[in-house]
């Protein structure tokens, strides 16, 4: 019996990883179908997002992070484009797992699969997208820095595998929550908002020191007894410590510290464990739910 | 579980119908709880088994729960309470196309189709030709399935389905797509299957489909198991439920809505003499005797005769042929049928007699087993088959050096 139960679960296993390949290939090759450029929009994208933001905030408000350790990079745009282009990943990777089910809904009615895969082929072909997207961003870098940004670009494989594993445990407890309540998905939508500035895309650490020793500590602001932990909050937030991890590999070509990594790897695991929780618990009502 | 490609036990399903379908958090906290609901059953402790290698139907209404069993043997849906297990290779034809993307030619659907319903790269690679032939659809198979039209979408949903070599199918409904050749070719694909051995559980309307196409069926109401039996004999006990007839005694039963009944029904020779026992070589005239209590317009008589399987050998309606008198007036009345002879095998038949006014959902009279009767041709019998055909052994050669014809048969 355990002679032929073994071959059954390997071959079911091959049969799952054929189907989340074929998922993802899906998503992939339907994103830029019909248009003219083709894949070229996902260089494109990014470098026009990196353009405007650094014309709006580099050049306007000044925004001035602090040069490169290694590089001696001192382009706002280029900070700026490492941490735009990474967060365009989160943000849409956790959007799109968060969608997923019922986007296949009619799928999930009709046939019976393992349906953990389907927020995870949207994962998968998020981070193929963030791939060439990260690779054209490294490219200005190491062109504008210097060879030696090499040293530690493989660095960007852990760092892209937490990123996605985070994207996928956090996606899958929405895609689950916003089949029993639709509202999640517009909460969603103003966290997001909040995320977005709360992240440090476009801040750099220094803004934020500033405003908490000159202005809250000095004014005396206090929030439950003691001061206000305006920066401490700042740097927990997985998302500013994302990239600030890949700005230290490409803009300061530099290892991210030890912590980071610790921290990183320690979200990572923990909202893929909630996730899964969430899925084993909640997923076989979903077909009725939807 | 020897033998059985499906166990169902003591399988019940509730579904949750909302009052106020309300997925919002802030009518969950209002409410105390999520939005009222009533649980609906839509299967009550439902068993069966399903044999490996037989062709099983689900048979009801509307809303008696096949559906849900379907989904739950597929593992769509989970049971509440009891288990279903089954073995083998399944395949769910709920739908076909599923997760096609109107996009992606028709080449990439075939792989992430065939994905879905489980099958590997190399598998794909192997029966690609096959399913692109089979679905009819080489010239456009580059295209976006956007661009095909609903029968070449469904038709190639079906392929890749069919092609899966499942050793367990459930269908639900799905035999109705496409033309009348690309129907056969369903059909014979699934009569190979069962020719292979495979199990086939199928949903279906169509009871002419259930008694041909399956060995046995059970039958739901209000998501409650009624019978489970030969599918000739569930359909009639589900046709005949739902029609309620009278018994008459004897074996004859009468449904309708009575502005006509039959008084009679003969059979008779050439000469007009009536019989018992037909011989199938020789004419046959069925005679249909009815008394019309009220005028009808237009009735539509017919009759079909039937084997003790109550299999139909033979129906004719007078709206296949054609043949619908402008009115039936009040009064006695007869119609004669010519059947020039009734090649069947020897045994024991009985004739089904309907008339109803055109159209009409509700017969004015049907009535089963009225008249029965015997075929024989002079103790001519045969050990099985359907028909009865004039033949005999001949000529036997033997003991030759050479062969008579090629032995293309022959491994060499």
């Amino acid at each position: 019996m355990s002679a032929t139960a073994e071959p059954a679960r390997s071959r079911s296993r091959r049969i799952t990883l054929n189907l989340l390949k074929n998922l993802t290939l899906r998503e992939i090759r339907s994103e830029y179908k019909r248009t003219m450029l083709g894949r070229v929009w996902s260089l494109i994208n990014p470098l026009a997002q990196i353009a405007i933001y650094g014309l709006v905030f580099g050049l306007l408000f000044r925004a001035q992070p602090e040069p490169g350790i290694n590089s001696g990079l001192h382009i706002f745009a280029l900070w700026l484009g490492v941490g735009i282009v990474t967060w365009g990943f989160i943000n849409i990777g956790i959007r799109e797992a968060m969608q997923s089910f019922l986007g296949y809904q009619g799928l999930l009615k009709k046939v019976a699969l393992p349906r953990w895969t389907l927020p995870a082929s949207k994962v998968l072909a998020r981070a193929a997208t963030y791939l060439t997207e990260i690779a054209v961003v490294a490219v200005i870098c190491g062109v504008l820095g210097g060879w030696e940004i090499l040293l530690r670009i493989w660095m960007l494989v852990p760092l892209i595998a937490l990123t996605t594993v985070f994207i996928y445990g956090v996606g899958l407890v929405l895609a689950i929550g916003i089949v029993y309540f639709r509202d999640i998905e517009h909460f969603w939508g103003i966290l997001t908002q909040v995320f977005f500035y709360a992240s440090g895309i476009m801040i750099p650490r220094n803004v934020i020191e500033t405003v908490q020793v000159e202005t809250l500590d000095a004014g005396g602001y206090t929030f439950l007894g003691g001061p206000v932990p305006l920066l401490a909050l700042f740097e927990a937030n997985p998302i500013y410590q994302f990239l600030t991890a890949y700005r230290r590999v490409l803009y300061d070509f530099a290892f991210p510290e030890w912590q980071t990594l610790l921290s990183l790897t320690l979200w990572a695991a923990g909202t893929l464990i909630v996730g899964l929780f969430v899925y084993s618990r909640y997923q076989a009502r979903i077909v009725e739910e939807l | 579980m020897s033998g059985n490609a499906v166990e169902v036990r003591n399988v019940s399903k509730t579904f949750r119908v909302y009052h106020d379908r309300n997925q919002s958090i802030k009518a969950t906290v209002l409410k105390g709880g999520r939005a009222k609901y009533e649980e609906f059953w839509a299967l009550r402790d439902v068993s069966l088994d399903v044999q490996q290698g037989e062709t099983f139907g689900l048979l009801g209404l509307n809303g008696s729960g096949k559906s849900t069993l379907l989904k739950c043997i597929a593992g769509i849906l989970q049971p509440n309470t009891g288990t279903v297990a089954s073995r083998g290779r399944m395949a769910a034809m709920l739908e076909v196309g599923s997760g096609f993307h109107p996009e992606l030619t028709g080449r990439e659907n075939i792989y992430l189709n065939a994905a879905i319903l489980g099958m590997s790269d190399s598998e794909v690679d192997r029966k690609l030709d096959s399913m692109i032939e089979f679905a009819g659809v080489e010239r456009f198979i580059d295209h976006p399935v956007k661009n095909y039209s609903s029968g070449m979408y469904v038709r190639l949903g079906f392929a890749v389905a069919i092609h899966t070599e499942p050793d367990l199918m459930l269908v639900d409904e799905v035999l109705a797509v496409g033309d009348k050749d690309f129907q056969a070719k369903c059909l014979q694909k699934f009569d190979d299957l069962k020719a292979e051995g495979k199990t086939v559980v199928v949903v279906s309307h169509s009871m002419g489909t259930m008694r041909t196409f399956c060995d046995r069926a059970a039958w739901l109401e209000n998501g409650e198991l009624q019978a489970v039996g030969t599918a000739s004999d569930i359909v009639d006990r589900y046709t005949g439920e739902a029609e309620r007839p009278v018994d008459l005694g004897d074996g004859i039963k009468r449904f309708g809505s009575g502005e006509v009944q039959f008084t009679d029904i003969e059979l008779l020779r050439e000469d007009g003499t009536p019989l018992d026992a037909v011989d199938p070589t020789r004419p046959v005239t069925v005679r249909l005797s009815f008394l019309a209590h009220e005028p009808i317009e237009r009735p539509d008589f017919a009759i079909s005769i039937r084997d003790a399987q109550q299999t139909a050998v033979f129906n004719i309606t007078g709206h296949d042929r054609e043949w619908l008198p402008e009115r039936l007036p009040a009064g006695h009345g007869s119609v004669d049928i010519r059947i020039a002879s009734l090649p069947v095998r020897a045994g024991g038949y009985h004739v089904v007699a309907d008339v109803r006014a055109e159209g009409a959902e509700i017969p004015a009279d049907k009535v089963w087993g009225a008249k029965r009767f015997g075929v024989n041709h002079g103790g001519h019998s045969t050990s099985g088959g359907t028909l009865y055909l004039p033949s005999g052994f001949e000529s036997l050669r033997s003991g030759d050096d050479t062969a008579t014809g090629t032995l293309r048969l022959m491994p060499s």
